[in-house]
């Protein structure tokens, strides 16, 4: 595996962008929009967790094997709650008798 | 010559002496042995829950023990069997053994995480066997809520931590292999020329790592729910039991598998050796491992089809699950296969390899039976359901462990078993077991349900041939557990490649040195060429 | 061979593979950890989705800055331990003991924020098992979200504690000259976790702190 070493200029970067994320999900809490807060604040804590995972973990440079145990983490996660998600969401559409 | 072989040559065994070197050792061998001590007191105690629950069920009113009893007895044989017996049983043991020598490695790629996973599961297994002395529990092994969480009156959070813990190190042997498997492999050991064992274990490996944290979490979660009543699983502060069911079966049915492939591991290379021809469609059954690991996943609701899951949720899992006979079908299929026009010898471990196909397939069928929402509707809770798992567990996995501790018993222990008292011993396991479970498949159908220490009259005829066959079947897991111990001392040296196998496993000698190979192997050939055996006894 | 003799252990041919094994197997606990506070994660999905005015109620009696602030702290013991990393790999040990000990300061005043927000929702009446008065409105419902906030943030602080005698450990070894730039695998692993830490923690903030603040009326 070649060794790639991250300068501490590189790194600093990626935690200026991380500060100026947080505080912008912050300031976008104070706006009413609807349902769009839940999607604002989730896509910018992915886009933090993606910049942490990639350059603070050095996934970026790491081999394809690394990447793959990643993707294969957030997937099994993702599966456990769609599944799950797929009879909480579904449970009211037949109309029972007597309920 | 034998002989010899056996008593001058160093190995593990012999190399170091003395309780210190056994609980200390950080030789995966070694382990393996720990784990095999371990394993067979915990098979040997939820057997004796078993046996007096079948003993209780000769007579259809309860009258050897009482209901709450009979809870806890149902409950201790299932968490002990399922945790601390069938989870570590072929990986912890055989696969520990194995792992590192079929793949020409002097180890685990971590010999110290891989002792640290056995004294964790030591303390969890301390935990289980605490909580049993002081009172035992009585949720099922399930630890279904809200009963867990608020109504049982017996030692739950004790067990549930106790089970928390093993999962750790189920979680560290797992995690072990697969760094091992993709990192440590001899020189030209291509994924390709891996036998078949390695990648049902790496398939294995795959379920510990992603599955058992979730069932880690869920119990963790009942713990504290019954510790301070916050109402995560209690529907009275506005919980969801049935959430509680998502999580601990996005583990617990995978685990059937974490169970079960080891199994179908040991089978591929027992059928192959005693048929003399490589594994029929090698790339098939290996694909097929990782096939029925993804596809474990996918289908836990089919516990849930009576549970309120929501109809259109259960649609989806009875399709999902229909597909995860797909490849163990391919499984089955190959091993025939193999077996077509195979020069086959009726040596014990391919006698167990018989069996396990006939009731793995048996168990499987029944399985896509429960798959299907009307007639699961009906047998949900019933002895059907006992029977179908107790052929995949003890008819599949229980036959291919004990096909497995024969077969690799000479590499092991460096001294042969008898014969004859294991082809005995092997027809009346498989006896034994057919009559303890098939009745239950009758009685289930005909509405016996399952957990109930009194039963109406009419279904006691089943209930006494299921006891008589249960006690078959303890006859034939006690001569093993009598001549094993027997040959370790007194058996026949054994060569170092007893069955003309082709596993690099072979090519050390029996017992093998503390390093497993004095030089590092390089492999040329795919797995199961028996032709370069007669190359090397040519030249 | 002899120059590695420490650090090498018997079961590899070389400190490549060495190395290899060892982040790879550092990258699958972490996965199994993701899964770990997945099904954490999971229940707070099925939770909110189910209950979204009471979560909306909850949600506003945390401090929103104290929030932001322990999420900014937690990026800064991420960005120090990320220069560790960056001083093993050059080999300068004074450095990594000092960002080191940043780290751990970034990480115990993570905690101690952690702590006098627990302190002032336990005065609140806020949570649950220990002392909870809330009558208003959706009150179970509001219990519900403070079980899995305290389950949740309860766990991830028993991470953050382990993490800092991780990093203790790590740091006396530095100071001891255990690790050259041929050799700083464990603190490279220790970052791993530590990252992953933070990582949990960016997914909690915007949950518990900031989507639900407006959702009053379902």
């Amino acid at each position: 595996m070649s060794e790639h070493i991250v300068t501490k200029k590189q790194y600093g970067y990626v935690f200026a962008i991380l500060l100026i994320l947080t505080l912008t999900t912050t300031w976008a809490s104070y706006f009413d929009l609807g349902k769009l807060n839940v999607v604002v604040a989730l896509v910018i804590a992915t886009i933090k967790a993606t910049l942490v995972v990639l350059f603070f973990m050095h996934v970026y440079w790491s081999s394809k094997l690394n990447k793959i145990v990643v993707v294969s983490g957030v997937a099994w996660l993702a599966l456990l709650l769609w599944l799950t998600l797929t009879d909480i969401v579904s449970r009211g559409w037949l109309p029972f008798p007597g309920k | 010559m034998i002989t010899a072989t056996v008593q001058t040559r160093d190995n593990y065994l012999t190399h170091e002496y003395g309780v210190k070197s056994w609980l200390l050792t950080q030789d995966h061998k070694r382990i393996a042995l720990l784990y095999l001590a371990a394993i067979s007191f915990f098979f040997f105690l939820g057997g004796v829950f078993a046996t007096v629950i079948r003993v209780e069920l000769l007579t259809p009113p309860g009258d050897l023990v009482s209901s709450q009893t009979y809870n806890k007895l149902f409950t201790l044989h299932g968490v002990i069997m399922i945790f601390l017996f069938m989870i570590p049983s072929i990986p912890a043991t055989l696969g520990n053994f194995l792992v590192p020598m079929m793949i020409g490695a002097k180890d685990l790629a971590f010999p110290k995480i891989n002792l640290l996973s056995w004294y964790i599961f030591m303390a969890g297994g301390a935990l289980v066997m605490y909580a049993m002395l002081i009172g035992g529990v009585d949720t099922g092994w399930t630890f279904y809520t809200p009963f867990s969480t608020s109504y049982a009156n017996s030692y739950v959070i004790l067990t549930a931590v106790g089970i928390f813990i093993t999962g750790f190190s189920s979680i560290l042997t797992g995690l072990n292999f697969i760094v091992t498997i993709h990192r440590m492999r001899a020189p030209g050991l291509t994924w390709f020329r891996l036998p078949l064992f390695i990648w049902s274990m790496y398939a294995t490996s795959i379920i510990q790592v992603l599955g058992t944290p979730v069932i880690a979490v869920t119990l963790l979660l009942v713990a504290v729910e019954r510790g301070f009543h916050i109402g995560i699983f209690d529907p009275s502060l506005g919980g969801d039991p049935v959430l509680f069911q998502h999580l601990f079966w996005f583990y617990s049915h995978p685990a059937v598998y974490i169970m079960v492939l080891p199994g179908m591991g040991i089978v591929s290379e027992i059928v192959s050796v005693y048929s003399r021809k490589k594994v029929f469609g090698y790339r098939f059954v290996a694909f097929s491992s990782v096939a029925i690991a993804v596809l474990g996943f996918l289908v836990w609701g089919h516990h849930m089809f009576v549970s309120s899951q929501s109809v259109y949720a259960s649609l989806v899992f009875s399709f999902l699950s229909f597909m995860v006979a797909v490849p163990s079908a391919i499984k089955v299929f190959n091993w025939t296969a193999t077996l077509y026009k195979g020069s086959i010898s009726y040596d014990t471990p391919m006698l167990y390899a018989f069996g396990f196909i006939g009731l793995f397939t048996i168990g499987g069928l029944t399985g896509t039976f429960l798959a299907t929402l009307g007639f699961d509707v009906h047998v949900t809770d019933t002895y059907f359901v006992v029977a179908h798992f107790h052929y995949i567990m003890v008819g599949g996995t229980m036959m291919a462990y004990l096909g497995g501790l024969h077969y690799w018993w000479p590499k092991i222990t460096g001294r042969m078993y008898p014969e004859a008292w294991a082809k005995l011993s092997a027809l009346v396991v498989f006896l034994g077991f057919n009559l303890t479970f098939f009745p239950q498949f009758i009685m289930g159908y005909l509405g016996m349900p399952r957990r109930y220490h009194a039963y109406p009259p009419e279904f006691q005829i089943y209930h006494v041939l299921s006891t008589a066959g249960a006690s078959v079947l303890a006859v034939g897991y006690l001569i093993p557990a009598i001549y094993f111990v027997w040959a370790m001392r007194y058996g026949k040296p054994a060569p170092d490649n007893p069955w003309g196998a082709t596993g690099l496993e072979w090519q050390t000698t029996s017992p093998p040195p503390p390093e497993n190979f004095e030089i590092t192997p390089v492999v040329t050939h795919e797995a199961y060429d028996y032709s370069i055996l007669e190359e090397m006894t040519v030249g | 061979m002899a120059n590695h003799s420490l650090a090498l252990r018997h079961q590899f041919d070389d400190v490549v593979q060495q190395k290899d094994a060892s982040t790879f197997g550092m990258w699958l606990f972490l996965t199994t950890e993701v899964l770990f506070f997945g099904g954490m994660f999971c229940c707070y999905t099925v939770y909110r989705s189910l209950y979204p005015a009471a979560f909306g109620v909850a949600s506003n009696h945390l401090s929103l800055l104290w929030g932001g602030v322990s999420t900014a702290v937690l990026i800064c013991s991420s960005f120090s331990m990320a220069c560790a990393v960056n001083s093993g790999a050059t080999g300068k040990k004074n450095a990594i003991v000092g960002y080191l000990a940043i780290t751990i300061l970034f990480a115990a005043a993570f905690l101690a924020i952690e702590m006098s927000e627990w302190h002032g929702l336990y005065q609140e009446g806020l949570m649950p098992g220990f002392n909870f008065t809330f009558h208003e409105g959706d009150a179970r419902h509001v219990q519900l979200f403070y079980s899995l906030y305290f389950s949740m943030t309860g766990l991830h602080a028993s991470h953050v504690t382990i993490g800092i005698g991780i990093l203790l450990t790590m740091l006396v070894r530095a100071a001891r000259g255990a690790f050259s730039a041929e050799y700083y695998t464990p603190i490279e692993i220790s970052g791993l976790y530590w990252h992953f830490v933070d990582l949990v923690w960016i997914y909690l903030f915007p949950l518990y702190y900031l989507i639900a603040r407006h959702v009053h009326q379902g």
